[in-house]
Order: C-alpha cells, then sequence, then structure tokens
C-alpha cells in the first residue's frame, strides 16, 4: 500500500509521534492529541500548540490478538487510551509488559520504540510507546 | 415536497462468494431490487454506491461508472459513497435527498462490500481505516480493540456484566436462522460466546460481527414517478439522517455513548415526525455486543447503562417494547461493511411489507434503521413508514 | 576547575528481557556450569540501539538538567545502527528537540565507539565549538546461534552529556590517552549479518595490549598510579578478561567490581565501559576518581580519567538509577530470545 510505504508522510509527522505535540483549548481548557488548529470538543480556533508531558495513566486498554499486517509480529500486545499528567489522553502501545500485568490506572511512561517498518528495506517509524515507570527518580 | 417511496428491495446472500467479484454482487442485488419493483432498469436515473474499502481489497474505485456499465445504463449519474461502515447509510441518505429534493426521481441506493478476497489481517488492515491512519492505526489499534476500549469503558461506568451484553449475539443468531440471506443460519448460546476466542481483550470472536460479501440495493422513487410507471409502494422513506462526531475516541469526552447517533436519531425523527415509542422494529448497528447495547440507549429505546436491560428481559424481541435486529443483524445476517447500511434498511422494509416470515413483527407500521461508520465517527438513521 | 570538560548528565538504558548462559548452554548440549557470564540482556521486539540510545541520552539531560535545544553536538557510538546508511543521531536528535543548529553523526568502532563518541563531544566542547555535546554509546549486539559470541552479546546504551569544566558537574574529564593499532581480532564485513572473530587472537594481542597500552599510557603521562583511583572500569566482554587485566595493572577488586557488570548484563559493546562508568557514578562521592578503558576491535582503547565533582548529589537522583534497571528483569527461554531477536522467519 502506497500510504504505508510512503517517507514525506512518515517525515512530516515526525516531530508530533517523536515529542507527542498537542493542543490545549484556549476557551474550554481541553488538551488533546495531536495538534489541530480547532478544538475537538467546543471547536474553538483559540488553541496553542504544546508539547505533551510523557507520564500518565492507563485509561482503558485491550490486548490485540488479531492484528492488522503491520503489526503482525507483536501479537498479542496491549493498546491504551492513556491519560497524561495534564488530562490529554492519547492513543498508544504499551511496551515491556505482559498483558496480564496491566490495569486500569497503572502509572506510565512515555518511550521511543518502533512502531511500524516500511518493508524490510524501507524507512522505520518510531513513535512513543508507554511502559509502567521505571525507578522513582526521573522528574522531567 | 412529496413523499419518497421505497418502490424495490434487493438484496444478495451474505457469505463467501467466491465465485462472485464486487461488481457481480452490485449487479444482482441491483436487479433484484427493480425485479421487485418491477421498474426497467431504463427508468433509473441515478444511482448511489456504498462502498467502503473497494480500492484497498480489490484495487478498484469508481464504482458509480463501474456499476452502470455492468448494469447496461451508461450515462446515468452515479458515484460511490464512502463512510467506512455508514457507506451504506450514506447512500440511502444521499438517495433520500435526490428524490426528496426533486433532482431525481427513481433513484438506486446499493450498497456492496467484497470481504474475502483479503486475507484476515489485510481486512483488519483495511476496517481501520475507519479510524485515524495516522494516530490509532499508527499505534497498532485494530478496529475491534477501539470498540473493546469502549466496552470496558461502559461496563465501568455502568456495572453491566459482558454475560448480559454478550446475549445480544445470542438473539441475532436466533433471529438469522430464519432469514434466508443470512450468514449463520444457527443459534449460539451464551455459553458458547463467552467461551469463543477473544480477540480483543473482553471482546469474544462471537460477539463481533463477521466478515462476508454482500450487497442490497433500494430503489426510491417520487410520488410522480412512481404513479407514471404505474407503482403502488406499500413503504416511505419517512425520513434519513446523518450526523457526525470526532473521528477518534480519544478526542471523546465519554466513550459510552455515541453523539452521532443522538444527533443523528434527533433530525430523523423530527422529520419523519415520530418518536421513539412510535417505532415498531429497529435496525441497529450491533457490529460488537456492546454497541448494539449502546445503540438501544443512544436512539432513545432504553436509559442510559440500561440499554443491556432489555436484552436481558425479552424487550427486543417480537412482542416486546422494541423489537429489534429481527432478521439477524450485524452479528449473524452479517456484516459486509459498506454494504450493512443498505441491509439494515432491506430488512426494516421487510417488517413493514410483511415479508419477514417468521421473524414478523405483526402490524408494524414504522421501522428504524440505524448505520454506523467507525466508531460513531458518521452516523446515518433512516426511518421507514407504512404508506397510509 | 582543572580538566578538559565536565560531564553534567550521564544516563543508562538496559532492555527488560534477560535470558541465562545456562540456557543457551543446554540448547547447543554444552557444559551450563561453565558459561562466561551468569545472564545478558535482550531488548524486546520493539527496540533497537537507537530506542536503547533515546532513553539513555533522556535520562542523562534529565540529571544535566539543560534546555536540549542547547546541545549542539549528537555522536552516537554503535556497531549494530538498524540503517547500515542513515545516521541515528538525527532521530535521536529530533525525538528529543535537540536544535537543528548542530553536529550529529554516527560512529562506529566495535566496543570502543561509546568511549570514542565521548572523546570526541569532549573536544568540541573543550575547543569552544559547541556548548554542550551528547555522547551515546549504545548496542544491540548479535552472535550467530550457536557462536561462543551468543552467550555475551547483550543489549544496553549509556549517555553522557559534556559542558566546559565545572564544579556543579557529575564530573571532570582530567585525562584521556587513546591506543589504536590494526589487530583484526573481530569483525563484521559488508552485507554479513553476524560478525566473525579470532578467538583466542581476541586476547592477549588485542584486548589485553590495547588496553594496557592505553592505561599504562595514561598513568604515565598524568603520573597517576592505580592507588590514585578509588574505581576503575573496563571493557568487559565477559567477567574474565576485566579481572584479569585489573589485576595486571595493578588493581584491587575493590576498585573493579562496582563497574564490572558483564556477569549479569553480558557484553553491551559500545555501551559496556560506558555503563560500567554510569553504575560507578551512581555510588561515587565527590573528589573519587575513576578510571575508564574501552576496548573496540580492530582495534583500539581510551583511557579517561575522571574526578567527581560536588554537582554529583543533587543530580544523581534526577534519573533512574542503573540498579532499576538491572532489577526490572524477565527471564525468557531460548525459543522467545529467537523471537525478540527476529531469528524465527514467518
Ligand atoms: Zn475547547
Amino acid at each position: 500500500m502506497s500510504y504505508m510505504n510512503s517517507v514525506p508522510r512518515a517525515w512530516r509527522e515526525r516531530v508530533t509521534k517523536y515529542r507527542l505535540i498537542g493542543g490545549r483549548c484556549k476557551k474550554c481548557g481541553k488538551v488533546f492529541y495531536p495538534y489541530r488548529g480547532s478544538c475537538p470538543r467546543c471547536g474553538s480556533d483559540d488553541v496553542e500548540r504544546i508539547e505533551l508531558p510523557k507520564r500518565g495513566r492507563v485509561k482503558y486498554f485491550t490486548v490485540v490478538r488479531s492484528a492488522p499486517a503491520e503489526f503482525k509480529r507483536y501479537e498479542p500486545y496491549v493498546v491504551a487510551l492513556v491519560e497524561l499528567e495534564n488530562g490529554a489522553i492519547v492513543p498508544a502501545q504499551l511496551t515491556d509488559v505482559d498483558a496480564d500485568e496491566v490495569y486500569e490506572g497503572m502509572e506510565v511512561e512515555g518511550v521511543l520504540r518502533r512502531y511500524r517498518e516500511q518493508g524490510e528495506d524501507g524507512i522505520i517509524e518510531y513513535g512513543v510507546k508507554f511502559r509502567p515507570v521505571v525507578g522513582g527518580g526521573g522528574e522531567q | 415536497m412529496g413523499k419518497v417511496l421505497l418502490a424495490g428491495v434487493g438484496a444478495t446472500p451474505i457469505g463467501e462468494h467466491w465465485e462472485k467479484s464486487l461488481r457481480d454482487l452490485m449487479v444482482d442485488a441491483s436487479l433484484n431490487a427493480l425485479r421487485d419493483a418491477g421498474v426497467e432498469k431504463k427508468n433509473v436515473d441515478a444511482i448511489f454506491v456504498g462502498n467502503m474499502s473497494s480500492g484497498y481489497l480489490q484495487g478498484q474505485e469508481h464504482l458509480g461508472s463501474l456499476l452502470a456499465t455492468w448494469l447496461g445504463i451508461p450515462g446515468v449519474a452515479a458515484h460511490k459513497v464512502e463512510a467506512a461502515c455508514a457507506s451504506g447509510g450514506a447512500a440511502v441518505h444521499d438517495a433520500f435527498m435526490a428524490v426528496k429534493s426533486g433532482l431525481y426521481d427513481c433513484v438506486l441506493a446499493v450498497g456492496v462490500e467484497k470481504m474475502t478476497d483479503a486475507s484476515t489481517d489485510q481486512l483488519t488492515s483495511a476496517l481501520i481505516m475507519a479510524d485515524d491512519q495516522e494516530y490509532t492505526a499508527f499505534a497498532g489499534f485494530s478496529f475491534v480493540a477501539l470498540n473493546a476500549l469502549v466496552y470496558r469503558a461502559y461496563m465501568d461506568k455502568y456495572g453491566a456484566k459482558q454475560e448480559d451484553i454478550a446475549l445480544f449475539a445470542v438473539h441475532d443468531h436466533e433471529h438469522a436462522v430464519h432469514n434466508p440471506l443470512a450468514q449463520y443460519r444457527r443459534a449460539v448460546t451464551l455459553d458458547a460466546v463467552l467461551s469463543s476466542p477473544l480477540v480483543a481483550d473482553p471482546l469474544h470472536l462471537l460477539e463481533c460481527a463477521p466478515t462476508g460479501d454482500g450487497a442490497a440495493a433500494l430503489l426510491l422513487c417520487s410520488e410522480e414517478k412512481a404513479k407514471e410507471l404505474g407503482l403502488k409502494p406499500e413503504v416511505e422513506v419517512a425520513a434519513s439522517a446523518l450526523a457526525t462526531d470526532v473521528l477518534s475516541l480519544h478526542d471523546r469526552d465519554d466513550l459510552t455513548t455515541l453523539n452521532a447517533t443522538l444527533r443523528a436519531a434527533e433530525r430523523a425523527y423530527k422529520i419523519a415526525r415520530v418518536e421513539p415509542k412510535n417505532v415498531d422494529v429497529a435496525e441497529v448497528h450491533d457490529a460488537f455486543t456492546v454497541l448494539g447495547v449502546i445503540h438501544l440507549e443512544d436512539l432513545g429505546f432504553a436509559k442510559k447503562g440500561e440499554g443491556w436491560k432489555l436484552v436481558k428481559e425479552g424487550e427486543i424481541e417480537a412482542g416486546g417494547k422494541i423489537p429489534v435486529n429481527m432478521m439477524g443483524g450485524l452479528k449473524a445476517r452479517g456484516h459486509p461493511v459498506g454494504a450493512t447500511g443498505v441491509y439494515e434498511v432491506y430488512d426494516a422494509a421487510l417488517q413493514l411489507l410483511g415479508r419477514a416470515g417468521k421473524n414478523q413483527v405483526e402490524g408494524a407500521e414504522v421501522a428504524l434503521a440505524q448505520n454506523v461508520g467507525g466508531v460513531g465517527g458518521t452516523v446515518a438513521v433512516t426511518i421507514l413508514r407504512r404508506v397510509r | 576547575m582543572n580538566g578538559i570538560a565536565s560531564i553534567i548528565g550521564y544516563g543508562a538504558y538496559l532492555p527488560r528481557y534477560r535470558i541465562k548462559a545456562a540456557e543457551i548452554a543446554r540448547v547447543y548440549g554444552r557444559n551450563p556450569s561453565s558459561t562466561p557470564i551468569k545472564e545478558k540482556t535482550v531488548p524486546g521486539l520493539d527496540e533497537d540501539s537507537l530506542t536503547h540510545a533515546y532513553e539513555a541520552a533522556l535520562n542523562a539531560l534529565r540529571r544535566a538538567e539543560i534546555d536540549p535545544s542547547e546541545i549542539e553536538v549528537v555522536f552516537v557510538g554503535s556497531e549494530s545502527p538498524p540503517y547500515a546508511v542513515k545516521p541515528s543521531a538525527t532521530i535521536i536528535a529530533e525525538a528529543l528537540g535537540i536544535t537543528p543548529k548542530l553536529y550529529a553523526v554516527d560512529m562506529e568502532f566495535a566496543c570502543r565507539a561509546g568511549t570514542t563518541a565521548l572523546l570526541s563531544a569532549v573536544g568540541l566542547v573543550h575547543a569552544g565549538l559547541a556548548r554542550y555535546g551528547l555522547a551515546i554509546g549504545t548496542d544491540t549486539a548479535q552472535g550467530r546461534p550457536g557462536d561462543a559470541l551468543e552467550y555475551t552479546a547483550a543489549a544496553g546504551a549509556a549517555a553522557f552529556i559534556v559542558s566546559k569544566p565545572r564544579s556543579d558537574a557529575v564530573a571532570t574529564i582530567e585525562a584521556a590517552y587513546s591506543y589504536v593499532t590494526d589487530t583484526p581480532d573481530f569483525w563484521r564485513r559488508e552485507g554479513q549479518r553476524f560478525p566473525r572473530h579470532g578467538a583466542r587472537f581476541t586476547g592477549e594481542p588485542a584486548y589485553f595490549a590495547h588496553i594496557i597500552g592505553a592505561a599504562k599510557g595514561l598513568m604515565e603521562e598524568t603520573g597517576l598510579k592505580p592507588s590514585d583511583f578509588r574505581y576503575v572500569v573496563f571493557h568487559q566482554p565477559n567477567v574474565k578478561f576485566p579481572t584479569r587485566v585489573a589485576k595486571r595493572l595493578g588493581f584491587t577488586k575493590e576498585q573493579l567490581e562496582r563497574g564490572l557488570l558483564s556477569g549479569i548484563i553480558g557484553n553491551t559493546y559500545a555501551a559496556a565501559s560506558p555503563i560500567g562508568l554510569v553504575n560507578v557514578l551512581d555510588a561515587a562521592e565527590p573528589g573519587d576518581r575513576i578510571l575508564i578503558v574501552s576496548f573496540g576491535s580492530g582495534a583500539g582503547s581510551d583511557a579517561i580519567s575522571l574526578v567527581v565533582e560536588d554537582g554529583i548529589t543533587e543530580r544523581r537522583p534526577k534519573a533512574p538509577l542503573l540498579s532499576s534497571y538491572i532489577e526490572r528483569s524477565k527471564e525468557i527461554d531460548y525459543a522467545l530470545y529467537l523471537r525478540f531477536r527476529g531469528f524465527i522467519c514467518r
């Protein structure tokens, strides 16, 4: 599929995906991911671009046991809606954790990992996944 | 403005049509609808083809001209309509608008999907295109996974139990037994549903609509055209409404209600001048058991958080408060995604035409069909009424 | 501050998974009680040397407490980059928010690339060509299934952020001495998936000659002697080599043990001696002197002498200690190991 093997598509999204660039609505306060020019809750165009915190909690999760073709090699894996410290909700994979260890409310932190690969000889698409917090330190 | 009349309905059986192509299916369904109406194809002046994934699954787009060509009526206005799994409902909506506006008099609304040309993992890739490719699909979500999150949210919020919600699948299968077009004409037990393999926890395989091939078609006519052709349709399309919501779950404040259903239903009820209590039979888009339950609430048949009670207490059976999915629903009739919205209207029409056989709801006057695209990014609601 | 440059942030990363050497021995019918190490780290399915490097660098940034955009140099030393052509450094820099006003490049010198990256960053900062430099050693090393290397080839990363000498730093580099000859003890030809090695040739003429050459060279130039150092860290392809070279150079077990981790994490190649240094910094006190000597096949060694600064006490708790990563471990069997390393064709 051409969309899967598009270098410009992946390139254009890199900063948003590597650093979690989201938006904050100045009218209703909603914080969201990814950034766009209008608020998904109230429709206001008064939105600022922010880098989202990479810590949060698992809000809802599920285990993908029948994956799309490009994720087949990771099966089974956990995907979740992660609620970040500032309330933004990010759809992401969890990593470094077994499915039976995950629970709603689990504290997680963002790490850079591989998501998709454009075939064996194509580019690798990296992005933020979340995993259980390591160690005690590390305020950002 | 005059009534929009439902002059004829047609469909193919849903299943694994190894010997039939995408175009065969939509041609068959269209001819069935024309035959049902007793209308010659040369009278058709517009076609709307609802389809989700022909570009990905068949490498084929431009279905409007393709169908016109293979039906042998090139020249008509025709194009494809896409709104993920609500493509069929959107095609019906466009056909309704076309006739209602007076621009066209005799219109085919067709829904088609040919899913078995692809492998399971390719299909999984195709279906997640209903959500945000760049953020949701990128993260490895399958479409089932998104609905699994809705399931968790619903059980968390309302304390509903899976064994009550999963009854929806049992209900659908029971009714598909008597539907000659259904993909799975056999009953299943709750035990079988809950012991089937997990696809995306907590969703079991038998709580998810199957994949299959199929096409359905409706012939919509203006009152003048019906008179001209000497037709006496018994059913009118009283309303068709369509609404959207933010595409993805992570943008929503509440996962347990589909805002697009609320909006589309409100409009449709208003246009048809009916209320939920006037609906005699409904077809809801239960691609997953929990979605069926949520739709009962969002369409106004149950209080929020109590949709599962209707199912458990037998209120969605014939003779109940609101008979639902009497021909097997998405779960057992089948869910050829882009065709489903048209199948739903087809099944609703059978009830008003008194052609539902053993699944007939006696005396049905008003029927509703709700078709959902993605996880509620689009919802189309159609209301049919017997012509008085 | 006397010195060439300071380290103001340091950090490491180890993947979650472990395989016991005895498990590998079991599969190949060898004696499970005479393996070169106890267990080694294994990267997860979605990891590579670049993602390892990112997290080590993030930990270093947390301790450095600087705006990432002030970093003007990124060097990534690795022999297992995800791309043969296309730098890892650019992706890491972009992900960390490091400015495009940037001198970034990948480096390869087998297991020596981590310290080489560090010294290269030190050189640019010392020369005043960059304000801050980030140097990373990272690897997800591969041994051919069944090869002796397979027992030890492990994964991990360590990163350091370098500034002009300052007392609120973690440590200050006071001297460095590099020792390089053409010695083909281990190599991987272009297009080959696995490296080859010279078996016993990797010992005396390679590992020992270069480490001893660099360490002695540094001590001769600076006038320092083994007893001047509180800690010593050597490249650690196993446990035996660093233990033996420490003894031959006159260092004690006490000086060596804090920085010797190969027995429980394996040989992390370009990250091996840097991770040893990280574990030392996790325990060191202001004023402690540390000697680190890397070794990379081909062959060369960098010897670096550092003195711990007052800033360490405040900076250390700002990121997880290496012990957090060591404790975070999940044992896998050989079959799962093969799957994780991509050795099972599907
Ligand atoms: Zn807002």
